[in-house]
């Protein structure tokens, strides 16, 4: 039984701080998500977690409740599953997923039978004879998973498995590594830049930006209580809408609009943002004046951008919506679901 | 004809015009070195293989000195191919691997080494072998040898081990080998046919080498510096047959690593 426990972690690449001080605790059995845009940090942690990097200055990595700071990768006991997947391209897969019991000298019939056991729980039996060259990518990304599984590490450590996939492939991963998760049931940290999986995996979302953790909590807290404009805009397809504004005479004033705080106390001449999702607004006969831009229908509903004032507004509208493009609507939405971020910062506002 | 064509036209004519550049005189080296001595003299010759015999061969190997010269030879040359890979390969691994203060300058001084020319080197280095003990050694040729094909193997053996993907050994060391096992488990395995063709073009490298080789010798001459040395005295077809000989190596290794070396050259 393993949580994981992150202090005070930097990490420099010469003057180059891809970790500024980050702490997180990932709980036994937990599936954590770090989220966010490419050279934010994330898969820098995690190869701290691993042992990959070596922690700066006075940051400590706890697995467990041993302090692994300074110990070797596999002193640490996790497993890692690699972008690329680096299957050894030289070894079947009966070897590729026996080699890490091999390197610990377990005794040759439980290595057999471990590995059988594992190339079952990702329907790979009958590839075990091949080598990675015969396999499609889909297939190498399960002996990837295979490999770490059968470690029986208690934490299992992901960069990024399912992004070389192609789409179709990629849902069918995402569950059966959701399905595996639910089974074996170890902590896992689960590094990726798309906010699908996040949202759709992760017990937790730690999003990441700059080297910081702005955000870390489960995946419909941060969708609906994003806690910056960032956040708000990272999380979500289509991403949050964002008005700009100035508060004024206990209203909320922003580019041909003006809308009632309702009892929210914000001093008077403070400029926010409000965020507020697609699905949240609806078209009226009264409220938000705006014109429609483009309707897209998507299947399941459709897609209108509107423009209030110079700002693009998405709605998610039924599908058998009936504004077309350039008519003059109203937008309606309840500001219990909207979110006030400041203006500068982008940071929530708790008002 | 349109552009297209007449383009085509130019490349494989250039083409075809190197390919006989070379071939060429090969091919007229190979027939003298296996038809009869005296034939050599004859014109016009004939361009087709018509008459072939080893006996050219037979002379030139039965001469005096000359078997003593090839296993002189191939003892410098094995002896180079150990010494430069010992050296040579790891520091290919560290410019592959790690980015360290002095990278590129390294890389720059590795290939300076180059620019001195073995004639400005091999007085001074004659001397100090004498003093060493090395001269007339074939040690002290391998160490000469060494020095010329370590700029190439530090190269090449970089380009082998970028090839082969950092994450494979980070793979292996999460999976419980050490930085050196997962050396010796993966990246070693999977850089050894790049490492191979690296030694045997060390082989030729020390084969062909002569300036070196005649200047530190006297009594120990590796073949090329016997050749060099027999060249005034000895018959046309006995310079043939010696040719011949000393080419063999370099065309045996580029026919069967051809397409390796395309990739480490080209692909790259």
């Amino acid at each position: 039984m393993a949580g994981i426990r992150i202090e005070n972690v930097t990490k420099m690449f010469g003057k180059q701080a891809a970790l500024k001080d980050v702490s997180l605790e990932v709980k036994d059995g937990e599936f954590l998500v770090l989220l966010g845009p490419s050279g934010c940090g994330k898969s820098t942690l995690l190869r701290c977690i691993a042992g990959l990097e070596q922690v700066d200055g006075g940051g400590r990595v706890f697995i467990g409740d041993r302090d692994v700071t300074h110990l070797a990768p596999r002193a640490r006991e996790i497993a890692m599953v690699f972008q690329s997947y680096a299957v050894f391209p030289h070894m079947t897969v009966a070897q590729n997923i026996g080699f890490g019991l091999r390197m610990h000298k377990r005794p040759k019939p439980e290595i057999e039978k471990r590995v059988k056991e594992g190339a079952a729980l990702l329907s790979l039996e009958p590839f075990l004879d091949r080598y990675p060259s015969q396999l499609s990518g889909g297939q190498r990304q399960r002996v990837a998973v295979a490999r770490a599984l059968v470690m029986d590490a208690p934490v299992l450590l992901m960069d990024e498995p399912l992004s070389n996939l192609d789409a179709l492939l990629r849902l069918q991963a995402r569950a059966d590594l959701k399905r595996l998760h639910r089974e074996v049931r170890r902590t896992t940290v689960y590094v990726t830049h798309d906010q699908v999986e996040a949202m759709s995996m992760g017990d937790r979302i730690a999003v990441m930006r700059d080297g910081v953790i702005v955000q870390c909590e489960p995946p419909m807290r941060i969708y609906d209580h994003p806690a910056s404009q960032f956040v708000g805009g990272f999380i979500g397809s289509p991403p949050m809408n964002f008005l700009g504004g100035t508060v004024k005479d206990g209203a909320f004033a922003g580019d041909g609009f003006s809308l009632p705080l309702g009892g929210r106390r914000i001093e008077t001449g403070r400029q926010l943002v409000l965020g507020i999702r697609a699905e949240q607004i609806d078209f009226a006969d009264q409220g938000l004046p705006a014109k429609v831009l483009v309707v897209e229908p998507l299947g399941s509903n459709a897609l209108v951008t509107v423009m209030v004032g110079k700002t693009a507004v998405k709605v998610e509208a039924p599908v058998n919506t009936t504004v077309k493009p350039d008519e003059d609507v109203h937008l309606a939405f309840d500001l219990a679901h909207a979110r006030w971020m400041d203006a500068t910062s982008g940071n929530a506002v708790d008002a | 004809m349109n552009a297209r064509t007449i383009d085509r036209t130019l490349i494989y004519g250039s083409a075809v015009l190197l390919a006989l550049w070379v071939i060429v005189p090969f091919y007229l080296i190979f027939l003298s070195a296996f038809s009869r001595p005296n034939d050599v003299f004859v014109y016009p010759k004939p361009l087709l293989p018509t008459d072939l015999s080893t006996e050219t061969m037979q002379i030139f190997l039965q001469s005096t000195g000359v078997i003593a010269a090839v296993l002189n030879s191939i003892a410098v040359a094995v002896i180079t191919i150990v010494l430069s890979m010992l050296l040579g390969a790891p520091a290919g691994y560290a410019l592959a691997r790690f980015t360290f203060r002095g990278r590129q300058a390294f890389q720059l001084i590795v290939l300076a080494t180059k620019m001195f020319p073995v004639a400005i080197l091999s007085i001074p280095l004659a001397v100090a072998f004498v003093r060493l003990g090395l001269y007339d050694n074939i040690v002290g040729v391998s160490l000469v040898h060494t020095a010329m094909a370590l700029p190439f193997v530090i190269l090449v053996t970089a380009g082998v081990f970028a090839g082969v993907s950092n994450e494979l050994e980070e793979a292996a060391m999460t999976l419980g080998c050490s930085r050196f096992t997962a050396f010796l488990r993966v990246a070693l395995p999977l850089a050894l046919p790049g490492l191979a063709a690296a030694a045997i073009f060390t082989f030729v490298i020390s084969w062909n080498e002569v300036f070196a080789a005649s200047i530190l010798t006297l009594r120990q001459r590796t073949l090329p510096a016997l050749v060099l040395f027999a060249l005034q005295q000895s018959p046309l077809y006995f310079k043939f047959a010696g040719g011949f000989f000393m080419v063999m190596p370099a065309i045996v290794f580029i026919f069967f690593m051809r397409r390796y070396l395309l990739n480490l050259w080209g692909g790259r």
